[in-house]
């Protein structure tokens, strides 16, 4: 184990993490909150301090493998995110560690799930601050230290962060070298980012609300700085969330086919097809489901739009309170929790590309039975899926889902009803933020016990690892370093 | 540049290591997954898998868009309907590996009818390599510029050397010839060295100059040259049939000994006057009722690294004056030279070192371009010829108010075929060429470039 290469990811990313927090102080300096001035000026200066300290040991070997892959990414997320507290904490306002790094974490993994009573009451700078959380956390923090500074030139070592950061089955570059790929997704995030801003703005939204929102929409996070969360904003405003909400739900690459000409190519995508059609489908059958508690189907229509987009893209924005829709509704946003959206993207839940591989090698079985001596090779957009992949997808689903029984188990211990418990424990692992009843779109997480909160910022992080990486830090064998030499090995 | 490589195997690999590590967009095609794999972990390429002579894995690879393809497969027609292909689609230029003997002959209608830019045959090119080393045997390895007229040669000074403990600025004065020693390995260590540096026993020196001038060098060390005539090859692989038919050209003694009756009765067939043994050559019996000790070179040539090894250490022991080794992999080289088996050969690092230089030559189209590149000291150092052109700086400028970068050495220059070792006030006129040396941590792709 490289355990100095790994020292030297995280300082990176600790600075990285220092420098983001200084526009938060340009915006409690310019609303005058001197208390969270203070509270930010001592993180940076800490975060930047253990940051520096651990980029100090140089180290001697630049190579890292897998394991090292895995463990950085999963440490540096947790790293990040008890580091990524201390202006909550210390500004007071939060007055528990524990419920400022729950806050943290589902602002860094694009969840979205607040322990905050009343959001309006916090100062702006750290309101700032927990919605930047989601745009970093949504396209990764370690794609971004990749494209702003590659590791080992002309080396392919550093695809096994941008792998094991990365959602989605199968994990490739955009173009040969990763620093480019990064750059380029990069690109593209802050281009629909900026769109964003500028037609919200068109829109009259005041900027403070626009800028944390789009960070919340880019991310697919879901904090809003608001109680009532976009339910009063005008319809035009919705309206634009709710597009872009889909749009960040899209595996990016479809977008850099787009852009790079190929746009027949893009538009084959048989993961963003069936995405669209789950998107329709699901709008369609709750606009039908809800007519009855509206004025018009327009007006129906808009909601149950808004509401899909935002909970199958795993953003987690209400713009109204859907706890008190219909069983019916209730339970097709449930099961868009699980679905989530495409690989690639900045969406969470087992991606939609999972869920076709499945479906395909269903199929597939059945037909075995019927004929069995046919042989088929499952296929995603006319190129086989090996074997390997098909081992993940199916690994996955099985740690997902004894993660998921596990922590329902856990939280159930608090008492809260089975909705809450069930809606709150799949609501963190698909980093959707809101579920239903008492976590509710215009309810909050903050009467979980302790106990209870901890495994769900578990959940939060596996879900947005995709488990492995995290597990990856509870394999000794991950751990073992070997017994070297004192002096270099002398000839024969 | 973007580079497509088709074919992930030994060649394929080392390109990819070596020009993705010089900055260029790599992307490789291969129809095996796993190796594809491994390359992709390895490093910073894209890969796509499938056949590279299929037009929809060429548009996937976006060939039509790259500057190069390299068509590296084990099949020479695979390779050649590539290039065809590639080219259709709009590549600028093409590289193919042919290595059939069969089709060695009418390579030139090849090339010129299938708009192919090079192609590479790296038995060929480890036979020539070995020829070279088999001339002068007793220099460890030898490169040349200049068209043959400059050449890098690596000696040992052995304990009994005049060369050991003196200082270089004395060299001259020993060696009675214009020499300059231009990089010393010792140990794990590459020095550049300046005229204090001294020499110890056990250094590895890497001289040039003039190749008259370096006979007269290794004649003055006191090392005596003898023409080897006596040639044992073990191993009847392609790189023994060319060095075979080289060797009997020149009028010396050929035995191959090969283990497979087919490929024995075929090389007796192409090479009649060579004397084939059709037996086990890793067999020490064998090798002696076969006359090793009367051989005045062995070359290990078996498919088999391990064989390799151990034939040479063997051979060495023996004391047969000259024992050369083809190595594929070069990794464990640093080892195989503490073991005392001196010279090797790898067919895929010397087609290697060729495309780089191509690929470099391309990137400069100006004519102070690379002309030729060797690597030596494992790897660690670069001897580069430029041409140098109207656009070089420092014309006609004394070359002791030229500062040059850290790690590089002006070796050598040529002036119509008028070799000269530098000295302060010599100068760089237009239509020379310079033979410069640098340690390899930076590439350099134009002389401009190696000015501070």
């Amino acid at each position: 184990m490289n355990y100095k290469v790994i020292y030297n990811i995280i300082g990176r990313i600790l600075c990285v993490e220092a420098a983001f927090l200084v526009p938060a102080v340009a915006i409690s300096t310019y609303y005058q909150e001197t208390g969270a001035i203070r509270a930010l000026w001592i993180s940076i200066v800490a975060i930047a301090c253990v940051g520096v300290l651990l980029l100090l040991p140089r180290p001697v070997k630049k190579d890292y493998y897998a394991r090292e892959g895995y463990i950085s990414v999963g440490l540096s997320w947790i790293i990040i995110s008890l580091f990524g507290a201390l202006p909550f904490y210390l500004s007071g306002e939060v007055p528990s560690y524990l419920d400022a790094v729950f806050e943290t974490i589902s602002g860094f993994t694009t969840t979205g799930a607040s322990i905050l009573e009343n959001v309006e009451v916090m100062s702006r700078g750290l309101l700032y601050w927990r919605s930047f959380t989601h745009w970093l956390g949504g396209m990764g923090v370690l794609v971004f230290v990749l494209a702003l500074h590659p590791m080992a030139r002309g080396s392919g070592q550093s695809l096994h962060l941008l792998r094991a950061e990365s959602p989605g089955p199968e994990v490739g570059k955009l173009v040969p070298k990763i620093h480019k790929s990064a750059k380029i997704l990069y690109g593209i995030y802050i281009g629909l980012t900026l769109l964003q801003i500028v037609l919200l703005a068109l829109g009259g939204m005041p900027l403070f609300d626009n800028v944390t929102t789009v960070f919340g929409t880019a991310g697919t996070g879901g904090f809003a700085v608001r109680a009532d969360s976009m339910a009063g904003y005008s319809p035009y405003i919705q309206t634009v969330i709710t597009i872009f909400m889909a749009l960040f739900g899209v595996n990016f690459s479809v977008f850099y086919l787009f852009l790079s000409g190929h746009p027949r190519q893009a538009l084959r995508s048989e993961e963003v097809r069936l995405y669209i059609g789950i998107l329709a489908g699901a709008t369609l059958l709750i606009t039908l489901n809800i007519l009855p508690h509206y004025a018009n189907a327009g007006e129906a229509l808009h909601h149950a739009a808004f509401q899909v987009s935002s909970i199958m893209t795993t953003t987690g924005f209400a713009t109204t309170d859907f706890n008190l829709w219909p069983e019916f509704s209730k339970c097709i946003l449930l099961l868009l929790m699980i679905v989530g959206a495409c690989a690639g993207s900045t969406g969470g839940g087992i991606k939609v590309s999972r869920l076709l591989l499945l479906i395909k090698s269903m199929r597939m079985e059945r037909k075995r039975i019927l004929h069995p001596r046919s042989v088929s090779v499952i296929s995603l957009d006319q190129k086989p899926i090996s074997d390997e992949t098909m081992r993940g997808v199916t690994l996955f689903m099985t740690a997902y889902f004894f993660t998921a029984a596990l922590s329902f188990l856990i939280v159930s211990l608090d008492n809260m009803g089975l909705e809450t418990s069930l809606s709150a424990v799949l609501a963190c692992i698909n980093n959707i933020g809101p579920g239903l009843d008492i976590v509710g779109p215009m309810g909050n997480y903050a009467a979980f016990s302790p106990l209870s909160k901890l495994v769900l910022c578990a959940d939060m992080l596996l879900g947005r690892l995709e488990i492995i990486p995290l597990l990856m830090l509870f394999a000794p064998s991950a751990w073992t370093k070997g017994i070297r030499h004192k002096q270099k090995a002398s000839g024969w | 540049m973007r580079i497509v490589i088709v074919g992930d195997g030994k060649v394929g690999v080392t390109l990819t290591d070596q020009l993705s590590r010089e900055g260029h967009d790599i992307v490789i095609i291969d129809k095996d997954m796993r190796v594809l794999r491994e390359s992709v972990d390895q490093y910073d390429v894209l890969a796509i898998h499938g056949n590279g002579a299929s037009l929809s894995v060429q548009r996937e690879a976006g060939v039509g868009e790259s500057d190069l393809l390299i068509a590296a497969t084990s099949a020479d027609e695979v390779n050649l309907i590539c290039c065809v292909l590639a080219k259709k689609l709009g590549v600028k230029r093409t590289i193919a590996r042919v290595r059939n003997p069969e089709y060695d002959e009418q390579l030139i209608y090849l090339k010129e009818d299938l708009g192919l830019s090079m192609t590479i045959n790296p038995e060929k090119a480890a036979a020539m390599e070995i020829l070279n080393l088999l001339r002068f045997p007793a220099v460890i390895q030898r490169d040349t510029f200049a068209k043959g007229r400059v050449e890098i040669i690596e000696l040992k000074i052995r304990k009994e050397s005049p060369l050991a403990g003196r200082y270089l600025h004395e060299l001259t004065h020993i060696v009675k010839a214009q020499v300059l020693i231009c990089a010393v390995e010792r140990g794990d260590e590459v020095i550049i060295p300046t005229g204090a540096f001294q020499m110890q026993a056990g250094d590895n020196i890497f001289v040039t100059g003039a190749s008259r001038n370096l006979a007269a060098l290794v004649q003055n060390l006191g090392i005596v040259e003898q023409k080897i005539k006596n040639v044992m090859l073990i191993g009847g692989s392609r790189i023994a049939y060319y060095l075979a038919s080289a060797l009997l050209a020149e009028g010396a003694a050929v035995k191959i000994i090969e283990i497979d009756p087919e490929r024995c009765r075929q090389l007796a067939g192409l090479l009649p006057r060579a004397s084939i043994v059709c037996s086990d050559g890793t067999q020490p019996e064998v090798l002696a009722a076969e006359g090793l000790v009367d051989a005045d070179a062995v070359i290990t040539l078996t498919d088999i690294d391990e064989e390799n090894l151990i034939l040479s250490m063997y051979a060495h022991q023996q004391g047969v004056y000259k024992v050369i080794s083809k190595i594929n992999r070069m990794e464990y080289n640093e080892l195989c030279q503490k073991m005392g088996i001196a010279s090797i050969v790898s067919p895929k690092n010397l087609v290697c070192n060729d495309i780089v230089r191509y690929v470099r030559a391309m990137e400069n189209t100006e004519e102070d371009s690379v002309l030729a590149l060797h690597r030596i000291v494992n790897d660690k150092v670069e001897a580069l010829e430029f041409s140098v052109a109207e656009d070089t700086l420092h014309l006609n400028v004394p070359l002791r108010d030229i500062r040059l970068r850290d790690g590089v050495l002006l070796a050598c220059i040529n002036r119509n075929g008028k070799i000269i070792i530098p000295g302060g006030n010599d100068v760089l006129r237009k239509r020379d060429s310079v033979i410069v040396v640098t340690t390899a941590d930076r590439m350099y792709g134009n002389l401009n470039a190696i000015f501070a």
